[in-house]
This record gives structure tokens, C-alpha cells and sequence, in this order.
């Protein structure tokens, strides 16, 4: 299993045209683990899922391998790369139909041990992808 | 009441073995790159059995044997596919405590379940498809005098299946059933949660088949279900999730152009209409326990009845005696045949539950029930348990709006038949709803209003072979259960005859 050190929080750029606050944040723990697939698999996305079984867990792939459309929306961008570096962005993307029902909550990506399902990549490391969230600052 | 011994312990059912190879060819086939990881039972938390971490070469491996043993099979008789498909029925049946008892070691189930819900169906599913193969006809059309249009059904070839892990055998059996009675061969992945039961079964029935009509590849999403679904050698890819995962399949379908099938969840609502606690008779009491069922297999089903709609005379009363009968749920070792509630299927699953029991109680929704995580004490300590929960809240919030796949319920009131059908539809998904009324009109408008491709009326969670189960809008694309099912695994080729001598007389 593997846990790598913490390191800092990473907040999202604001991409949602028209809004002015962040909407999803990477843990300290998420951006080390990241970091390491970043190494292993080349550049990364997300893509919120939602349904049955491992619905509702943020899916990390080799950025591009999943191919949005104009029904999903980009939450954010996710610089991972350690301060000074080249950066090292993630886009963060939820289909536009669930997101109606999510945009009232802020994303956190965080990490646990846990025996992954769908073709997210971390799974292979006996680790998963983990959303926490806490109501927007707006809606609260 | 019977505690059954745990695996591997004196007097046990089952003996895992210490390592599961993958079963390709009608025989267990090492992994090419030698890499095996642990299988977690949720029970007590602990590994108990190493398995093949497949990948890309061992699908690869699968498809070859898959494709050597397709053109045979496919041409055998359907009597002959029947009589195989009523063979692995019976020894289901012979082993009926076995399996149940590596089921619920694998997934954390009570046992009560796979002993009489998972695996009685199991093998009447592929009774139910023996039957449907020798009963189904192709058609023909006399288009005139001399030209007669026949249409046949012919296997796909070799198919690709990636299943759940919530009814490890079941699930797998829902899709190898038609597929074998209709004549293909295939290369399944199991999910990598509970990779160990579905082999305990191919240890039973592995030499009823031909070698390389079904074989078993385990691993990872990334490194085994990606390299399958993605093949241009499979024929058609099944696959049952959730959303991200169900649209990258259907993305790899596209590229293959090969049909897709899948089932991708849902958020059903269960709806009560106040003629209900009209008595306080048998009828009533069967309600109240359709309410309790959104903790049945832990609330690990795709259809789970996971948002109570209560009309609102009744609501205060119904929600109250429904919430002691909640409370009354069993909870404990999952091998104890009195247990009604077992453990969460994995560690990861039992984070996002009580991440959903955090964001509900954040929005507001009042906790009526529940609300933790139990520990069971003992040897049981490190299992994955929750305490059935029941919130309070409006159809808006999340909890109300996303397949938890836990013991977690969302309760909420509607006024009117039109108020309630319209908090039913509010939902992304349409797999499973519930409607109960002593009003049968109502009922039946009510069924037909909901947009889900399964609505019980006045009962929840039967999931007889015969009935068709499948999605609305994106709960997925197919039919599982019910001949329609064969048509999912099967070509249509038509024959157009001329039995005229005569030139057409274009040229």
C-alpha cells in the first residue's frame, strides 16, 4: 500500500464561466499521490463519477483518455507540480447533468486505502480516490 | 439458527486456496507478467486469498481460447446448450451452502442472503435461459408468393463481460447466462473487491463447459478491464458500474463499433401513498418492511430503495414505526444465519458512506437513525460495518440524489400523486422505484409515470429471471433478466429467398 508523505493543499483555478470562487481542492495526501502517478502515467484528468457501485468516486485518468463534450463542465484546474517546477496541471471535469445537482458543494480530493474499481489509475495501488465535501461558501 | 464456521477454520463449508490463477482454456493459467494481489473479506477486514492481477497478456491469452472454442460452440444445438446451461443449475444447487458461505466471505453479506436470495436465483437464471434458448424461434416473412425473408439468430462470437461486486455470483451469472445459451464465448473480468467467489463456482462447474467458451481473467480496472473492454477481438462488451467507467466503455465500444450494454445504478424511490396505513393489517406490515428493505445487502444494490417518499397524513406516523423497525435490524456476523445486516463490501465503499453521512448531515438533513460506523468487537473488529441510517430532508439535497450504495435512506414527504411523481423524476437515474397503494388505478399510473425501467408495485427487491431489468435516462442502455436479454447477445441474419424463376427484368 501506498502513502506517500502530505504535502500541501491544492486549490483550483476557477473555471466555471461566470463564477468567482474555487470549487475543488486536492488533499495534501491526493497531491503526493498525483505527483507519483504523474511520473508513472505522463499528464492526468478527472472525471467525477456518479451510479452504482464505485459511483460517486472521482475517476483518474491519462489526461485525454476519457472524452469530455459540451455536457460536462470543468470544475477546475489542479497545478500539482512542487513550487518553481514546470506545472503540472489536472483538469477536473463532471458531466453538466450532475453537477446540477453537486454545485452547491465544495470538492475535496482526498485519498484512502481501498481496493479501487472502474480504470482509474490509482486503484492498482491498493489506494482510491475520495471526495469530501463541505457546503459552498455561498450556499452556506 | 445456524453461525456458519469461518473459512478455513475446523468444520468449515470452504477452503479457500491460498492463490487463484486466472481460468482460461478449462484450466487455471498462471499470470504472464506473475503478479497476484490479496482478496480483503469485509467480514474482518483481513486478506485470505491472493489472486492473478491480470492484464493486457492475459486477456490477450483469454480471447485466444475464447476465439478457438467460438465457432463449435456456437454451432452446437440449443438442446445441447440447455442441457449444459441445466447442468451447472444443478451443481449450483448441490453446493448451495458452499457458495453461499465463500460469497459472504468475499463480499461481506449476510448469509441469509446468498442462501436464499443469490444463489436459488443464480440457478434458476440459468434454468430460466436453458428454457429461453429452446423456446426462442427465428421468423420468417412470405413477402410474396415466391420471395420469403428468413431471420435467424446467430451468437455474436466472443463477448467481453466486466461485473459488480455486490452480487459477485449473481452479477456474473445475470451475464453469462444468455450469452452462453445464445451460443458465445467469453473473456469475463470480475470486479477486483470480490475476484475470489465466482472462481470457488468455476472450480465447481469449470468442466461442464468446453474448453475456452468462458474464461475468468481477475485484476484491476486499468490493467485488465481497460485492455477487454477496449479490444477490437470482443464482439460486444456488458459491463455493469457506474457512469465515468459505463461512458469510457461505451467511448471503446464506439471506436470497435461493437454494441455496448450497461447498467450504471440508480436512486430509486420507494412511494407511499397514504391508503397505505388505511389498516393496520398484513398489508401495512408489508409496507412497512418494503420501507426497511433500503438496508437489504447493505444497501449494495443498484435498485436499493434509497429515497422514501411518504404522503403526507402518514408521514409522521409511518416514518415512526418504520424507523423502530429499522432499529430492530440485526447487525453482526455476517456467517450467522439470524444476521440481517452484514458489512460494507470494502474499505473505500465504507469511506464513501460515511463521507455521504457527513455531507447529509451538513445540508441539513435531520438523522433519525444511525449515523455511524459499528465496530462488532471481537474477530470482527477490522470489518467494514454501518449502522443503518435514515435522514430527513428535501429531494434537492445530495443524499437524495446519489447512489450511496450503503444502508443509508433519505426520507422526504410529497401532497399529491402529481408532487410525488415529480420528486420520483428528479433524479439523474431510472433503474428501480417502488409504489405502494390499496388503489390499483393509482398504483398503475404510478408505475408508469415513474421513468425507471423497473417499478414494483406493492412489493420491492424480487428479481425473478422472467422480468426485464434495466435503465432509464442514465442508469444505461440494455435489458438484463427476460428472453429480451438474448437479443443482447445475438446477430440477426436474414435470409431473402427468391423461389421464382423468372429475371427481374431490369437488364
Amino acid at each position: 500500500m501506498s502513502e506517500p508523505a502530505s504535502t500541501a493543499t491544492v486549490v483550483g483555478t476557477i473555471t466555471v464561466p461566470g463564477e468567482h470562487l474555487p470549487r475543488v481542492e486536492l488533499s495534501g495526501t491526493a497531491v503526493s499521490t498525483l505527483r507519483e502517478l504523474w511520473d508513472e502515467f505522463g499528464p492526468l484528468m478527472f472525471h467525477q463519477s456518479g451510479g452504482c457501485c464505485d459511483g460517486s468516486s472521482p475517476m483518474c485518468f491519462p489526461a485525454g483518455e476519457f472524452i469530455t463534450s459540451d455536457r460536462d463542465v470543468l470544475l477546475g484546474r489542479l497545478d500539482i507540480a512542487p513550487a518553481g517546477a514546470e506545472p503540472r496541471s489536472i483538469e477536473f471535469w463532471i458531466s453538466a447533468e450532475q453537477f446540477e445537482y453537486w454545485s452547491h458543494t465544495f470538492l475535496t480530493v482526498d485519498v484512502v486505502p481501498g481496493r479501487g474499481s472502474g480504470f482509474s489509475v490509482e486503484a492498482p495501488r491498493g489506494v482510491r480516490f475520495l471526495i469530501r465535501s463541505r457546503l459552498m461558501d455561498s450556499f452556506a | 439458527m445456524t453461525v456458519y464456521s469461518q473459512p478455513g477454520t475446523p468444520g468449515s463449508l470452504v477452503t479457500f486456496k491460498p492463490r487463484y490463477e486466472n481460468w482460461i482454456n478449462g484450466g487455471w493459467v498462471k499470470p504472464v507478467k506473475g503478479q497476484y494481489f490479496e482478496d480483503i473479506s469485509p467480514v474482518d477486514g483481513k486478506p485470505f486469498a491472493e489472486v492473478a492481477r491480470g492484464t493486457a497478456e492475459d486477456i490477450e491469452l483469454a480471447l485466444d481460447a475464447a476465439h478457438r472454442a467460438a465457432p463449435a460452440w456456437g454451432k452446437t444445438t440449443a438442446t445441447e446448450r440447455a442441457a449444459v446451461l441445466n447442468r451447472i443449475a444443478d451443481v449450483i444447487d448441490a453446493n448451495l451452502e458452499l457458495l453461499a458461505v465463500a460469497e459472504t466471505w468475499d463480499n461481506g453479506k449476510p448469509i441469509r442472503e446468498p442462501l436464499n436470495a443469490d444463489l436459488p436465483l443464480a440457478s434458476d437464471h440459468f434454468r430460466y435461459f436453458a428454457a429461453a434458448i429452446r423456446s426462442q424461434d427465428g421468423d420468417h416473412a412470405e413477402l410474396d408468393n415466391d420471395t420469403v425473408s428468413y431471420q435467424f439468430h446467430e451468437p455474436l462470437g466472443v463477448v467481453g463481460q466486466i461485473i459488480p461486486w455486490n452480487f459477485p455470483i449473481l452479477m456474473a451469472v445475470w451475464k453469462l447466462a444468455p450469452a452462453l445459451a445464445a451460443g458465445n464465448a467469453i473473456v469475463m473480468k470480475p470486479a477486483e473487491q470480490t475476484p475470489v467467489s465466482i472462481m470457488v463456482l468455476i472450480e465447481l462447474i469449470g468442466d461442464i463447459l468446453p474448453p475456452g467458451v468462458l474464461n475468468i481473467v481477475n485484476g484491476f480496472g486499468l490493467e485488465a478491464g481497460k485492455p477487454l473492454a477496449s479490444s477490437p477481438r470482443i464482439r460486444k462488451i456488458a459491463f455493469t458500474g457506474e457512469t465515468t467507467t459505463g461512458r469510457l466503455i461505451l467511448q471503446y465500444a464506439s471506436a470497435n463499433i461493437i454494441p455496448a450494454t450497461v447498467e450504471l445504478g440508480g436512486k430509486s424511490a420507494n412511494i407511499f401513498f397514504s391508503d397505505v396505513a388505511q389498516e393496520q393489517d398484513s398489508f401495512y406490515d408489508k409496507a412497512q418492511e418494503g420501507f426497511v428493505l433500503f438496508a437489504f445487502n447493505q444497501g449494495e444494490v443498484c435498485t436499493a430503495p434509497s429515497r422514501a417518499l411518504l404522503q403526507k397524513p402518514i408521514y409522521e406516523s409511518f416514518l415512526a414505526t418504520a424507523v423502530e423497525r429499522t432499529r430492530k435490524a440485526i447487525q453482526g456476523n455476517p456467517l450467522d444465519t439470524a444476521t440481517q445486516v452484514g458489512a460494507q463490501a470494502s474499505n473505500d465503499q465504507l469511506e464513501k458512506i460515511l463521507s455521504y453521512i457527513d455531507i447529509g448531515k451538513q445540508e441539513g438533513a435531520r438523522l433519525a437513525l444511525g449515523g455511524e460506523r459499528v465496530d462488532l468487537g471481537g474477530d470482527l473488529s477490522g470489518g467494514y460495518y454501518v449502522q443503518p441510517t435514515i435522514f430527513e430532508g428535501n429531494n434537492k439535497m445530495r443524499i437524495f440524489q446519489e447512489e450511496i450504495f450503503g444502508p443509508v435512506l433519505a426520507v422526504t414527504s410529497f401532497s399529491d400523486y402529481e408532487d410525488a411523481i415529480s420528486i420520483a423524476n428528479d433524479n439523474l437515474y431510472g433503474l428501480g422505484a417502488g409504489v405502494w397503494s390499496r388503489n390499483g388505478n393509482v398504483a398503475y399510473r404510478a408505475g408508469r409515470d415513474i421513468h425507471a425501467g423497473r417499478v414494483w408495485i406493492n412489493n420491492y427487491h424480487h428479481y425473478p429471471a422472467g422480468a426485464a431489468f434495466g435503465g432509464y435516462k442514465s442508469s444505461g442502455i440494455g435489458r438484463e433478466n427476460n428472453k429480451l436479454a438474448l437479443g443482447h447477445y445475438q446477430q440477426t441474419k436474414n435470409l431473402l429467398v427468391s423461389y421464382s424463376e423468372k429475371p427481374l427484368g431490369f437488364f
